[in-house]
């Protein structure tokens, strides 16, 4: 990666909530079209660092820059507008609205005309909400939406919440997209169509992403690279066989390596 | 029950052409295989016949009147609306000019309620502004008060834009602030205006005393003078009915166009999760403010519309009861539906006849005269108050909700779903 300047750098971030450290001195960098992952405990700092870069928590020190330019200070409809667009891990969608209205919410910010042009329905108010239905469209298609678009995603399963929480982001024609936790809760076979789509993110769209995930078997097999963070503080940093090996990682986050655990990871690196 | 919308039937335009170039339909090429295809996304009619639903391109999926059956109600409604006045008593055309007014602030109050989420009992302040605002603009001089004679075509948007600014003044403080607090809040501000316009004798003519409201001067014709429209008479009270009316139907689209425009998403994003919409792009402060804004505008030219109705106004009647009423428009009618909100502000404003009508039936009501149990004003004020509560509880969605549920049950009919 030597030579091209990396999409975001965040270098020494740190964030307290009062005598409470919950980021250490956090420096990562993500590369145009990564698929970066952050794993660690609970608690250790995971969501934290989405909740930084995107705008809601501002941390005391450091700096978080996407291509260059400072994104800390920013509120998070400015960074959203920079081009970072995220999941949660528990899911916020808007739950009155339909799937089809939901997913035009990621548009918001790419769509022209003001409300008063709205208000009077003028051909640029009416192109607009055509040209977004449009995008929208191709995005309920790419994720296999189309039965559910117009129904109040209040009453829809958890996996296909997530994957309209993805949706939703996608939408929003992101350059990096933070995914906080994909997989959560789901059984093996909506994980491996989440994974899918997150390939088929990073191949088609060609969209940086940070993912954070306690599933292992997806982290090890889909990621780039992988940091491991523990009590605030990066404890690793490298490609998913690097990581796997690194014995700080084996004795703070998986509290000393079980046969169960080591089990996992000799599967995943054959399957790899 | 057949829902099917197929990408538009429009292809190779320059504007798709164009898009493509922008790689904006990058995803899959699945959708624009289908569009170029053979017949492009168009049904033959025989298909479509007997499905209301089935859509063919997303223009017809969005435009507000989506449904041959919605479409049919609402000219029978307008028709009913444009002729009811002809045939009613003169005390029902206007008590019926009284739901419109109504439905207009109430239209307001849904804007920044129901759909943007900001809970308001300061509504009828603005409803006041607008109101003395056109009392000064358009009303004569009194011996104390203020008065300019002008034409409502200048005092009816001024009466909808000064609010409008106070509320953007207001904004900045009200949107720092949600749920109990903003009702607290607003509450200060109304009661700070009622002081104000008891004080302010010029514009209001003072606590108790009142001033007359705005001459009925419309593009230079005097409405208190009987106009022949064919077989037709329009008197003052006709006049005013149909004012009222052809602002609701204009407010009333607006409302709806908001609504179903990407301003309208934003509202309800904010509404439902305040941080997720902002992560979506959303600017609060921005969107919270414009809430305010045209929902005061709403309310001015309600308060306007009002005035000309009753003809005098005093410092009192912007009182909390006013607002206690306007949220059950809301609540009744339906919480984020502009129907609703109309129907609401009907049942509002006519249950109180229809109670009258009914008390010479009902033994356990006393007369002017006394007997019975409750009066008929006591009646009217427990039955707002248990048809709040039974709202909130059962149905959110007000009397809009029941129609849908009956809607629905229809639409599946004889099947349970």
């Amino acid at each position: 990666m030597s030579g091209i300047p990396p999409l975001l750098q965040a270098d020494d971030l740190t964030l307290r909530f009062g005598g409470n450290i919950a980021l250490d001195k956090v420096s990562f960098e993500v590369a145009e079209r990564e698929l970066f992952a952050i794993i660690g405990p609970n608690g250790a700092g995971k969501t934290s660092t989405f909740n930084c870069i995107s705008g809601v928590y501002r941390p005391q020190t450091g700096s978080i820059r996407l291509r260059g330019e400072e994104l800390l200070g920013m509120r998070p409809d400015t960074v959203a507008a920079k081009g970072v667009a995220r999941t949660f891990q528990n899911i916020e969608l808007f739950d009155n609205l339909t799937v089809l209205e939901n997913l035009l919410l990621g548009r918001h910010q790419h769509m022209g005309g003001s409300w008063w042009q709205a208000m009077a329905w003028l051909p640029s108010a009416r192109r607009a909400e055509l040209g977004a239905r449009r995008d929208v469209e191709n995005i309920i298609e790419f994720l296999d939406l189309t039965a559910v678009r117009q129904m109040p995603v209040g009453i829809l399963p958890y996996g296909i919440k997530k994957r309209i929480e993805l949706g939703r982001a996608l939408a929003m024609d992101p350059v990096l997209l933070l995914l906080d936790e994909p997989v959560a809760g789901m059984n093996a076979e909506e994980t491996e169509d989440m994974a899918r789509f997150i390939l088929d993110v990073r191949d088609q769209l060609r969209i940086a992403m940070i993912m954070v995930e306690h599933d292992m078997r997806l982290v090890m097999d889909l990621a780039d690279r992988v940091m491991v963070i523990d009590f605030g503080q990066r404890i690793a940093l490298g490609t998913p066989a690097q990581v796997q090996r690194d014995p700080a990682v084996i004795a703070a986050y998986l509290g000393g390596a079980t046969d169960d655990v080591k089990g996992q990871f000799d599967h995943s690196e054959a399957s790899s | 029950m057949t829902t099917a919308t197929e990408p538009d039937a429009s292809p190779g335009t320059a504007d798709a052409v164009a898009r493509e170039a922008q790689g904006l339909e990058r995803l899959t090429g699945y959708s624009r295989s289908l569009r170029s295809s053979e017949g492009g996304g168009t049904v033959p009619g025989a298909a479509r016949r007997g499905r209301p639903r089935l859509v063919t391109a997303y223009a017809k999926d969005q435009a507000l009147l989506n449904t041959p059956a919605k479409r049919w109600w609402t000219i029978a409604a307008l028709v009913v609306a444009l002729l009811a006045p002809f045939y009613l008593t003169r005390d029902l055309t206007l008590l019926l000019s009284m739901a419109m007014v109504f439905a207009i602030s109430g239209i307001g109050l849904n804007l920044l309620t129901g759909y943007a989420g900001q809970i308001s009992l300061g509504h009828p302040f603005f409803m006041a502004l607008g109101a003395y605002t056109a009392a000064v603009l358009g009303g004569s001089p009194g011996s104390t008060t203020w008065g300019f004679e002008l034409d409502l075509a200048i005092a009816l948007p001024i009466a909808a834009l000064v609010p409008a600014v106070v509320g953007l003044l207001v904004a900045p403080l009200a949107v720092r602030v949600r749920g109990l607090y903003l009702a607290v809040l607003t509450l200060g501000l109304l009661m700070l205006g009622e002081q104000i316009f008891k004080q302010w004798s010029q514009l209001t003519g003072g606590s108790g005393v009142g001033r007359g409201v705005a001459l009925p001067v419309l593009f230079g014709r005097d409405l208190s003078v009987r106009y022949a429209l064919g077989p037709w008479i329009i008197d003052e009270d006709i006049s005013l009915y149909l004012i009222c009316l052809a602002l609701l139907v204009a407010l009333g689209v607006m409302a709806r166009n908001i609504a179903r425009s990407r301003t309208g998403r934003a509202f309800a994003a904010v509404r439902d999760r305040d941080i997720a919409a902002e992560i979506m792009g959303v600017n609060l402060l921005r969107t919270k403010t414009l809430a305010f804004v045209l929902s005061s505008a709403y309310a001015g030219l309600a308060g306007a519309l009002m005035s000309l109705l009753v003809g005098r106004i005093v410092p009192e009647q912007w009182n909390i009861f006013l607002s206690i009423q306007l949220l059950a428009v809301v609540v009744i009618g339906g919480v984020a539906t502009i129907t609703g909100t109309i129907i609401g502000a009907a049942f509002v404003v006519l249950l109180p006849r229809i109670l009258e009508e009914l008390a010479p039936y009902l033994p356990f009501i006393g007369g002017a005269t006394g007997g019975g149990i409750i009066t008929i004003f006591q009646l009217e004020t427990i039955l707002f108050g248990a048809l709040i509560i039974l709202f909130l509880t059962l149905e959110p969605r007000g009397l809009f909700g029941l129609w849908y549920r009956v809607r629905t049950y229809f639409k599946a009919w004889p099947f349970s779903y």
